[in-house]
């Protein structure tokens, strides 16, 4: 068996009497989709942001690649390979489509100091920057203000720029929200093939797409994670019926 | 060429061409107005780096300003009244000399923004211009209470200091020194809004969480944008204390932390050419209203308001439209 990208083992958050994260255990493999689901206050975005690095857990240890990142700031771990994406679109308005994708690529080259040289005639942060633009079907956009464009341009953009660091383990915070169904197949289809460049964790609330996706699935409850395992195992769970899926499943 | 790029060509024509007329004509004073209005914009040069590419509303740039004039005086002070520096400790004569000045100006500047940019990005927004506003205030009664200097009524240098070469007294040569360091300032930040720090440090202004998450340190790049900034405004502060032969106080106060800022506001934040239209404005409006009338501050709020309520680009965006992201 191939060890785990990223594992995530006791981690535990309070905020005062609130336990947000209770000794969450969750692991993510090479080539799957692992979806973390789980009704609103769950709990799933302060995970991520633990996970990420936004946020220091009380107890609890996180492993990218075998090695112990729990005590590194977000900045680390994005040079050591994870990617998140953001549930609301972080993107630089102002910049061009092209521009946004040529930070993460900066990111990457780990060369953000230069001076002097003009950024956009560097071609190989080019090449990194439209080669991810071209996978989310977006180069023929590069030129375009990023405020110009679509909600669901955003979304891709989104991922775009986490395709730029040529990462080892994705972390998507929805990336489906506030996509109509055709933008949401569009996402999902390109969410498929990303698995295989890196595992992707996905916190989404799109039920069709998680089950079309997931690999595995976690259901988070009041920050615990209370079902882990196949889709259809989760589908039949009692207990998530109960608590999150109800009649939709 | 965009429309920028004309009324960008528009303002160093003027900038070449008035002073130009002014010495054929034998107005000095109309060079001297100019030489006010460059040293101005340069010292706005400065803060427009911090401010409309890093995000980093400083009300008080007037630190390295009053910084680099008192660099000035110090080391002119010294050289005229032949009395070392640091007798007790460090014998170092004083100097008349332009370059000397500049590099001692540009250095402590960059030191002082250093240390204030260190302690004031722990903060943002409001709170941070409150933490450069109290900086000011401090070197400015500082700098009143500092005796050997002059204390509050400053000092006086009697000769403009030298450079290899020029006549500095000759008003024409003097500004044409003033009007060649702008057109350095201006084109410094024009290649580091297009390189890749000018990238990092405008998504660092816009989405300070994306930076952080594709591995870039924004904080860093802000500090960095914040000693480059201090560095040229200090630039500014030395050659207009050599502009009117006299240092005081005055430099270091929040007013002139204002009017810098007034004159990036007035020109367009963020626009490469913002401060020089906003500081040969603000000169203009200064010579020609204030002989009118002595209240003439008025309108230049009125103007302010305007701009901040319907013309956000100032008088660039205006002139030439929105900002084009570059390519």
């Amino acid at each position: 068996m191939t060890d785990p990208v990223l594992e995530v083992r006791g981690l535990t958050k309070r905020f005062g009497a609130l336990v947000v994260s209770d000794a969450i255990d969750l692991s993510l493999n090479p080539g799957e989709i692992h979806a973390l689901i789980g009704p609103n206050g769950a709990g799933k975005t302060t995970l991520i942001a633990q996970v990420c690095g936004m946020l220091a857990p009380d107890a609890g240890r996180i492993r990218l690649k075998g090695q112990d990142v729990t005590a590194l700031p977000a900045r680390a771990r994005a040079r050591r390979g994870l990617a998140r994406t953001f549930q609301i679109s972080a993107l630089a308005m102002e910049d061009t489509v092209l521009q946004n994708a040529m930070l993460g690529a900066l990111g990457a080259a780990a060369t953000p100091w230069r001076l002097f040289r003009p950024v956009l005639q560097d071609a190989a942060l080019r090449a990194t920057a439209e080669a991810a633009l071209s996978r989310v079907g977006l180069l023929d956009k590069a030129a375009v203000r990023t405020a110009e464009l679509s909600h669901g341009e955003r979304r891709q953009l989104e991922v775009a720029v986490a395709l730029t660091l040529k990462p080892a383990a994705f972390v998507m915070d929805e990336p489906m929200a506030g996509l109509g169904a055709e933008g949401g197949q569009k996402m999902t289809a390109l969410l498929d093939q990303l698995r295989h460049e890196a595992p992707i964790l996905l916190v989404e609330h799109d039920m069709d797409a998680v089950f079309a996706l997931a690999d595995r699935i976690s259901v988070l409850v009041y920050g615990r994670v209370i079902a882990s395992g196949p889709p259809d195992a989760i589908r039949a769970d009692a207990a998530v019926r109960e608590a999150y899926l109800g009649d939709a499943a | 060429m965009s429309r920028e790029g004309y009324v960008n060509a528009a303002l160093i024509a003027g900038l070449i061409g008035v002073p130009l007329w002014a010495h054929v004509a034998g107005e000095p004073f109309t060079i001297t107005l100019a030489t006010r209005a460059v040293i101005f914009a340069l010292a706005a040069v400065g803060l427009n780096l911090a401010l409309g590419l890093g995000g980093l509303v400083s009300l008080g740039h007037a630190v390295f300003f009053g910084i680099g004039g008192y660099a000035m005086g110090i080391l002119a002070f010294h050289a005229q009244t032949y009395t070392p520096m640091f007798p007790d400790w460090l014998n170092i004569e004083g100097t008349k000399s332009m370059p000397v000045i500049w590099l001692v100006a540009v250095v402590s500047s960059a030191l002082a923004a250093l240390v204030i940019g260190l302690l004031s990005l722990r903060t943002s927004g409001v709170y941070f211009i409150m933490i450069t506003l109290a900086f000011g205030q401090m070197f400015y009664y500082f700098a009143i209470s500092w005796r050997a200097y002059g204390g509050e009524d400053g000092m006086s240098i009697y000769l403009r200091n030298s450079f290899p070469g020029l006549n500095t007294l000759d008003p024409i040569q003097f500004y044409g020194l003033c009007f060649v360091l702008l057109c350095a300032a201006l084109w410094l930040t024009a290649r580091i809004a297009r390189a890749p720090f000018g990238l990092l440090l405008n998504a660092a202004r816009q989405v300070p969480h994306r930076v952080e998450t594709v591995g870039l340190d924004g904080q860093r790049a802000k500090l960095v944008a914040f000693v480059i900034s201090g560095a040229i405004t200090g630039l500014a502060g030395a050659l207009f204390a050599d502009l009117n032969r006299f240092v005081s106080p005055t430099m270091f106060s929040w007013h002139m932390s204002g009017e810098i800022m007034i004159f990036v506001i007035l020109g367009g934040v963020a626009r490469l050419f913002g401060p020089v239209a906003g500081a040969v404005l603000f000169v203009a409006m200064e010579h020609v209203l204030g002989d009118l009338w002595d209240h003439w501050h008025i309108l230049l709020g009125l103007l302010l308001l305007g701009v901040v309520l319907f013309a956000r680009g100032g008088v660039i965006g205006l002139l030439a439209g929105k900002a084009r992201t570059h390519d």
